[in-house]
């Protein structure tokens, strides 16, 4: 799809967005929009509202007070399938009983294209396995889901996502489970999706030096508010780190990428 | 590979398409009164082309034709009912332990029928029972009060929701119980006696009830097959696979409720089919849901007759209520997963 510059709305605009479980605020006040074709990193500690934040956005959640816009269209209007077909999500755990196979659970990814009664076509397993392929899943394809390994799983989840082809890709802490090379794996194609394929990528992480190195804007949350949003030299300061981590750091410019990088300073 | 295609759906289905018309023949030519297969073609071939009287014995086309051949399709359909809602509800809570008889459903469907009993509201519209209306209304209520207790913000505690209708499952039987005890002495043996899981022999009519309220029931369900895979991987993620999650689950919670009044009021408590036939199936034939509904409507009604054709058979000429025969094979199976899982977990 070519797009005149002029014609670029921001894909996702939030105003004044708040959630809650039970009495306690979990998010509040959150205004934000996500571009097109961006990689926006959400960071924070523990508990401060990232994975609400993310579940919101992929209507998991639904806000208690404000506004979700997708393509200018209220969130809640958008049909579960269209949105499916344009919003993949990783979450942050699989909890799958039943013995679904590895080629089954991402063959799932494609339920937002099939109509009525119909089972899979040929293009549906096409674009399943080369997807599972891309992920370096192929050869599980007839094992039993439950019984892979945390971070194979992981891998068959992103697998899934991406044959849901859609334009944005919604993650939660993709990493957690993975070793050094599949983590830098799933980072790299995180930049790739999002060079080649224009695919739009909010990811909440953990991983500071990660997200500094891949995002192109961060947002850092505090206790469900906006603490900072901008590109990793304005939201990655030692003083914004000390007042929301309440940790000393010391930050100075990768080698390589010139992006920020912290080094955590004993007390 | 085992991919669902659409062959393999129409190998799979006819499979046990013939598996159940065969068990159908056997359960109607086992019995007190063996009936041989050359008598029973003779039978039908009279009834069908309406010769009444001849060089047929009356005896055997009665026990054929009025008694075994509605007990038996009474019993493929309350098997079949039982392992479709066996399946949904496991799809529904992510367990492979729920059954509409464990979380409390049959027992809220009884009680709506023994209550619709007591007050002598049983009115028929249209040649339809209401029995199967106040079971529905029964296993409605339950599963809903069961339901918003275990809803927290909006998320199901699936732990909560089976300890729950244990628990539920508990009180509701007392209830009856309760009832029971103060009805007519008369009243009574005819109670437990269905409480206890009973087949009997129905007449056409009510057979026809309950296949009207089951084959909704069942249409219903199989439209569901697709979102049912997505729920049994979680809500949420359902939701982004483009599932109306909410409305789904509400869809599948009334069918279940519907299916399970309408077996109950005619069968009583027939334990544990709902458990037993989807693992079996799930083993066999995998997980996708678009198969294994269909299919599990067969192989539970496979199950059931042939249970039935035990009962009947095994100390003949007295029955053993269907109920108990089901209990003691599901028992030891409920016993087995349980250990299995045991040994999954001590494993890891």
């Amino acid at each position: 799809m070519i797009m005149a510059d002029t014609e670029m709305t921001a894909l996702y605009a939030l105003k004044e967005v708040g959630f809650r479980y039970g009495l306690e605020w979990v998010l509040k006040g959150i205004n934000l929009t996500i571009e097109r074709g961006e990689i926006l990193g959400i960071i924070g500690p523990n508990g401060s509202g990232k994975t609400s934040l993310l579940k919101i956005l992929a209507r998991q959640q639904r806000p208690v007070e404000g506004d979700v816009r997708f393509e200018s269209t209220n969130l809640r209007a958008i049909s579960f399938r269209r949105l499916a077909q344009r919003v993949g999500m990783v979450p942050q755990e699989h909890p799958v009983v039943f013995p679904y196979t590895v080629l089954e659970v991402v063959l799932m990814g494609r339920y937002p294209y099939l109509k009525g009664w119909a089972f899979e076509s040929a293009e549906d397993y096409r674009i399943a396995r080369s997807a599972m392929e891309r992920m370096g899943v192929g050869r599980f394809a007839g094992r039993l889901f439950s019984e892979l390994s945390g971070g194979e799983k992981q891998r068959v989840i992103i697998a899934r996502a991406l044959a849901q082809q859609p334009q944005v890709l919604l993650l939660d802490e993709p990493a957690t489970f993975l070793d050094l090379h599949h983590q830098s794996q799933i980072y790299s194609l995180l930049g790739e999706l999002n060079r080649n394929e224009k695919m739009t990528v909010v990811v909440v992480s953990h991983d500071l030096n990660m997200a500094s190195q891949i995002c192109r804007r961060l947002l850092l949350l505090k206790e469900g508010r906006i603490a900072g949003l901008g590109t990793p030299w304005e939201v990655l300061t030692a003083k914004a780190i000390e007042e929301v981590y309440r940790c000393r750091t010391l930050i100075d410019s990768h080698p390589i990428t010139g992006k920020p990088r912290l080094t955590m300073v004993p007390d | 590979m085992t991919m669902l295609t659409i062959g393999r759906w129409l190998r799979i289905l006819s499979l046990l398409t013939v598996i159940w018309l065969i068990t159908i023949l056997i359960c109607l030519l086992e019995g007190t009164e063996p009936i041989s297969l050359s008598d029973a073609v003779g039978i039908f071939w009279a009834h069908l082309s309406s010769e009444t009287g001849g060089a047929m014995d009356v005896g055997k086309s009665t026990i054929l034709l009025q008694v075994r051949l509605p007990r038996v399709l009474l019993a493929g359909l309350v098997g079949g009912t039982l392992a479709v809602v066996g399946v949904t509800l496991q799809a529904l809570l992510r367990n492979p332990l729920a059954d509409p008889f464990v979380i409390g459903i049959s027992s809220g469907s009884a009680l709506g029928v023994v209550l619709s009993l007591l007050v002598g509201l049983n009115v028929f519209y249209w040649g339809l029972s209401t029995l199967p209306l106040f079971g529905f209304l029964g296993g409605l209520i339950t599963l809903f009060s069961l339901y918003r207790l275990s809803q927290v913000h909006g998320k199901i505690f699936v732990q909560t929701l089976l300890l729950g209708g244990v628990i539920l499952n508990a009180m509701l039987s007392a209830v009856i119980m309760f009832i029971a005890y103060m009805m007519d002495a008369d009243k009574v043996m005819g109670i437990v006696y269905w409480l206890m899981g009973n087949l009997g022999s129905p007449d056409m009519k009510a057979l026809a009830v309950v296949a009207v309220y089951a084959l909704i029931g069942m249409a219903v369900l199989f439209g569901l097959g697709r979102g049912l895979n997505l729920l049994a991987l979680g809500d949420e993620t359902a939701v982004t696979l483009g599932l109306d999650a909410e409305r789904t689950k509400r869809i599948a919670f009334f069918a279940s409720a519907l299916l399970t009044g309408a077996v109950v009021s005619v069968s009583g408590l027939i334990s544990f089919v709902g458990i037993m036939i989807p693992h079996v199936l799930r083993m066999l034939i995998g997980s996708d849901h678009r198969l294994l509904l269909p299919a599990s409507v067969l192989g539970g009604g496979i199950f059931l007759m042939a249970a039935d054709m035990i009962a009947r058979t095994l100390i003949a000429p007295t029955e053993i209520p269907v109920g108990v025969i089901t209990a003691l094979c599901g028992g030891p199976f409920f016993l087995y997963l349980l250990w299995r899982g045991k040994m999954k977990i001590s494993n890891a």
